[in-house]
């Protein structure tokens, strides 16, 4: 296709009209804006009219555009560049990195591109397929050692044909744009291939074949393992209005989540959160593997002051890399904070065009958009016995806090676990704060169906004798009744809140979550046999004291069993009023 | 570089002319040259074809059809020189405190904003004395924080007090949409508190045109990056941003936008962003703090709701309090840690008991409340109330958090508050001892 020319008729803040000259126009190719300083502004088709009137969204500030400056369509797709290199970096919406334009500007000027992955590095490749064998789209042609992975180097995955290989290079180092093959078809034509290729971020990549996600992955957060959880390759979203926590549960998840790849969407959100993400990770080490987290993570830091334009881009680029590194066999875990944000940046587009608009002024396509996104998650088969999964976790700020608005019916239609938060619970300092009650999840818990059952049961009874303690007072119900609601307290203190600042409580692996689970069983199922609200209470404060003492002891330090023994006698005996707690 | 100079307006509304011209940049200044020689400042907001849309700095009321527009080929810059100091600026740059114009560097406004990668993460504690702040909701440096409060709230007196308490190196304050008299007290609170020297004020007041007030947050926040990139601790104050918003909605409106919610523009968020993004702690450099207030009749009002996703936390002010719930500094925790070991743990107990005591509240309505554990959280609400919710009461950090401990202890048992026996063991104040509360008596 012949690239087309044309030139800016209309600048109205992202949008800008244009007029193609010569060439045709493809919906969704990238564009540059050359403007008076030399300065390529990049930008992407998002609508043609009458032939060769084309709208273009600019990913950068218009300022000191003017009519008639030049235009050059590339005609590509917006695409991510993937290959060995990704993980560990931060880079913005468009993966032009962070630290790597840090060395150019202090302030993110605008019109500059830097290559996403540095290829100036030498990898260690190692052939993994001869001279004469048969490729097509996603075989792999040999492998680098990247941070804690063996990357696999892939034939791209648009190729649709039968290749033979004609020429390999030998074991050794080479950079990302070094040509490492070249393959050819049956009609001879020879295709160069290299470690590092492109994919356009709005397409999907195809699944190879596909499974349904059932194994829970661990979260390290309680109430999410035992009663909400996510499995490896579904969909959660979380939903909640500002200062009810997400912030803090979302670096939780991304430090703790028992995925092999987590990368970090900030879209739209606050500059200092995601700074805090990519300054603090390096320093923190995984326990699993020993290694800087950073090694497993790759950030886009696509913050609220940047471009409206790459916000919306920033989410489909988290994506792909995801389904990327999902093709490597591994199980990659997506936080996009937030898709409101993201969808916001669609409504901005879609008002300046004109067009007619949904509820609440958003598209009318907006719900279809979030149900693609989250589609992209899910297992993928990819041969050999091996699996890949994609796990996505929408972070959603509804306006005002209200449920009903578009985006988070949207997504609640979308995504297979909902965490709604709520600004009762984190008023009332507990945290995590996900509704006990209204929360849910279609995916397998670590614990058992019944032991799920048995703990959102006594939650149900508490909340009900909870409402009606505050219609007749203390007085008004029965010593039995308040048994029960101070165990369904006691269990919302001990097991369900979790302090996430805490080096021992901020993070439970599923065993320290199964012996907790038994432990509040077991005091839970005590017959206490206690009489008058005053000595109910009396007794449930001590249980609560000594079972948030031995919640923050590590389970080899010294003491450990000891608390543990004395708490399970605290229940047995009610030995508190002898025993110095 | 020609200016060229274009008649034949097109249409003046309330902000907003356009006018058909030729080779015009988007953002670009322009003058309104008036019939009788005077000028007024533009700047090009919209272009389609050879129509040209401007913002009108002193308002359409009073342009006529043979007004002429130059465009200036440059954009919207400010002075920025330390001379500035202890001045007072129009929201279009220009000083209105009677002393003499300024030849001074200019420097660009609304610029782009500084890579992440230069950002620091914040990690000083600014100490304020106000109890409520200082062991709630910790203040930091470089933090962008708005107040939330109704109007008629002494959300002002409450800004001015952070100002001037603390140690900043500059103080910017930008007023959008002050009355005459709240303009006068933020002077006089400066003159007062000694700041004069190291205050720079950008003023738009309610006569004033409302380009001009859109304009002040940039204005003061590029001689603000300036400061901060040159090595000082800059706080800017913003009052009020709701006003602004509502600016914002009569321009969005007067160009025929399509509406989002409640007649906002689209870009509410990203508008605001911004702005409060240009708070930043610099790596080799200095520090911008933004302190704002955000009038409002509820949090979810889009003007506070949008805010609040941006802002690292909000001050929440109500019935000339500060209340606990509803007010959050999200960088607390990176300084509250380093402050007293106590720290932490008590602010939580403290609110989660202020917590169930709310609900005790509740409960009070309907006559049920006569246990005396319940009595007893009712008493400690009261207490809480009075002894730290008053925004205007003074108290070191120090002397606040024995406070806390005290009303703890004036109230409850022990094992009561929830915390871990280790901390209880160490700060619990006997009986008669309280060092800041004088014990009262029960009935």
């Amino acid at each position: 296709m012949q690239k087309a020319k044309g030139k800016v008729m209309s600048v109205n803040e992202s949008l800008v009209g244009a007029q193609t000259t010569e060439g045709a126009v493809m919906n969704g190719e990238v564009a540059y804006i050359i403007i008076e300083d030399g300065k390529r502004l990049k930008a992407e088709v998002i609508d043609v009219k009458d032939g060769n009137n084309v709208y273009l969204q600019v990913f950068e500030d218009t300022s000191w555009m003017k009519v008639g400056d030049p235009v050059q369509f590339t005609g590509l797709p917006l695409a991510v560049k993937l290959g060995p290199g990704i993980l560990g970096s931060v880079t913005d919406g468009l993966q032009n990195p962070l630290y790597e334009l840090g060395k150019i500007e202090w302030f993110l000027e605008r019109g500059l591109e830097v290559d996403p992955l540095d290829n100036t590095k030498k990898w260690h490749f190692t052939p993994r397929v001869d001279k004469g064998a048969t490729v097509t789209g996603g075989s792999v042609l040999g492998s680098v050692p990247e941070k804690l992975f063996e990357h696999k180097i892939f034939v791209p995955f648009s190729l649709q044909t039968s290749h033979t290989v004609e020429h390999i290079v030998a074991e050794g180092e080479y950079t990302v744009d070094e040509p490492i093959a070249v393959i050819k078809d049956s009609s001879g034509q020879r295709i160069e291939l290299k470690m590092a290729f492109e994919w356009p971020v709005k397409t999907s990549m195809p699944f190879k074949e596909r499974s349904v996600p059932v194994k829970p992955m661990p979260t390290g957060i309680r109430i999410l393992d035992a009663l909400f959880p996510i499995a490896y390759g579904g969909t959660a979203c979380n939903p909640g209005p500002f200062g009810a926590g997400k912030t803090v549960l979302q670096h939780s998840l991304a430090r703790h989540s028992q995925a092999d790849v987590v990368i970090i969407a900030a879209c739209g959100e606050r500059a200092g959160e995601a700074v805090e993400v990519f300054k603090d990770f390096p320093e923190l080490i995984d326990p699993r593997t020993g290694k800087s987290l950073m090694d497993r993570t790759y950030i886009v830091g696509n913050t609220s002051s940047m471009p409206v334009a790459a916000r919306e881009a920033s989410v489909y680029m988290a994506t792909t890399v995801g389904e990327y590194y999902r093709k490597q066999g591994l199980n990659v875990l997506i936080l996009a904070d937030s898709t409101s944000r993201w969808a916001q940046a669609l409504r901005e587009t879609s008002g300046r065009k004109e067009e007619i608009p949904g509820p609440e002024a958003f598209p009318m396509y907006i719900s279809t958009l979030i149900s693609a996104f989250y589609d992209r998650a899910g297992v993928e088969i990819l041969g050999d016995g091996q699996m890949g999964s994609l796990s996505i976790i929408g972070t959603v700020s509804p306006a005002g806090g209200n449920f009903d608005e578009p985006v988070t019916q949207a997504t609640l239609l979308s995504t297979g676990a909902f965490w709604g938060l709520s600004r009762a619970l984190s008023d009332a300092r507990k945290y995590p704060a996900i509704d006990r009650i209204d929360s849910n999840s279609k995916y397998p818990s670590l614990l058992e169906q019944e032991e799920v059952s048995y703990l959102l049961e006594l939650l149900r009874d508490g909340k009900t004798i909870a409402s009606n303690i505050i219609l007749m007072g203390e007085k008004g119900i029965t010593d039995e009744s308040y048994i029960r609601y101070q165990k369904a307290e006691l269990l919302d203190a001990v097991f369900l809140q979790q302090n996430s600042f805490h080096e021992v409580d901020g993070v439970t692996d599923p065993d320290r979550m199964r012996l907790m689970f038994n432990m509040v069983r077991e005091i839970i199922d005590a017959d206490v046999g206690l009489k008058g609200k005053e000595e109910i209470r009396s007794h449930f404060n001590f249980v609560r004291q000594a079972f948030l003492d031995w919640n923050y002891m590590r389970p080899d330090e010294e003491g450990f069993e000891k608390q543990k023994t004395k708490l399970l006698n605290l229940v047995k005996k009610r030995g508190h009023v002898a025993e110095n707690v | 570089m020609l200016q060229k100079t274009y008649e034949n307006i097109d249409s003046i509304g309330r902000a907003i002319l356009s006018i058909k011209a030729k080779g015009v940049h988007n953002k670009e200044l322009a003058e309104v040259i008036y019939p009788n020689g005077e000028k007024a400042f533009a700047q090009v907001i919209a272009l389609d074809g050879d129509q040209v849309t401007l913002q009108l700095f002193g308002g359409g009321f009073g342009v006529s059809t043979d007004c002429k527009i130059r465009f200036l080929g440059k954009p919207v810059q400010v002075g920025f020189s330390y001379d500035m100091l202890g001045r007072v600026y129009s929201g279009n740059g220009q000083p209105i405190d009677g002393g003499p114009e300024l030849l001074s560097d200019r420097v660009r406004v609304a610029g782009p904003s500084i890579n992440p990668v230069k950002r620091l993460i914040p990690k000083d504690m600014i100490r304020t004395g106000v109890p409520m702040i200082d062991v709630f909701n910790t203040l930091v440096r470089s933090q962008k924080i708005p107040i939330f409060a109704k109007a008629g709230e002494p959300y002002n007196r409450l800004l001015a007090n952070i100002a001037t308490q603390t140690d900043a190196d500059v103080i910017i304050i930008g007023g959008v949409g002050l009355k005459y008299d709240e303009f006068h007290y933020f002077r006089q609170r400066i003159e007062e508190a000694g700041s004069k020297n190291k205050t720079i004020m950008f003023i738009h007041t309610h006569r004033d045109s409302i380009v001009e007030g859109l304009m002040v947050p940039d204005l003061a926040l590029a001689v603000a990056e300036q400061f901060a990139l040159q090595g000082k601790n800059v706080f800017v104050l913003l009052s009020d941003m709701t006003q602004w918003s509502d600016y914002l909605r009569q321009v969005a409106n007067a160009q025929d936008q399509i509406p989002a919610n409640q007649g906002y523009p689209g870009d509410l968020y990203s508008q605001l962003a911004s702005r409060y993004e240009k708070a930043a702690d610099i790596e080799g450099a200095g520090s911008l703090t933004i302190l704002g207030v955000t009038t409002m009749d509820d949090v979810t009002h889009p003007v506070p709701d949008n805010t609040g996703y941006i802002t690292e936390g909000q001050f929440f002010m109500k019935d000339g309090y500060l209340e606990l719930f509803g007010s959050l500094s999200r960088l607390k925790q990176q300084v509250n840690d380093r402050t007293r070991p106590d720290h932490r743990s008590i602010m939580n107990a403290m609110a989660r008991l202020l917590s169930e005591a709310e609900e005790r509240v509740k409960a009070q309505k309907f006559g049920s409340v006569k246990d005396d554990y319940s009595l007893r959280l009712l008493e400690y609400r009261k207490t809480f109330q009075r002894e730290l919710m008053d925004p205007f009461r003074y108290l070191e950090l120090e002397d606040a958090l024995d406070l806390c401990w005290d009303i703890l202890a004036q109230h409850f048992k022990k094992e009561e508050v929830g915390l871990s026996s280790k901390l209880i063991e160490a700060y619990w104040p006997e009986k008669g001892k309280f060092k800041i509360l004088k014990e009262k008596t029960h009935e």
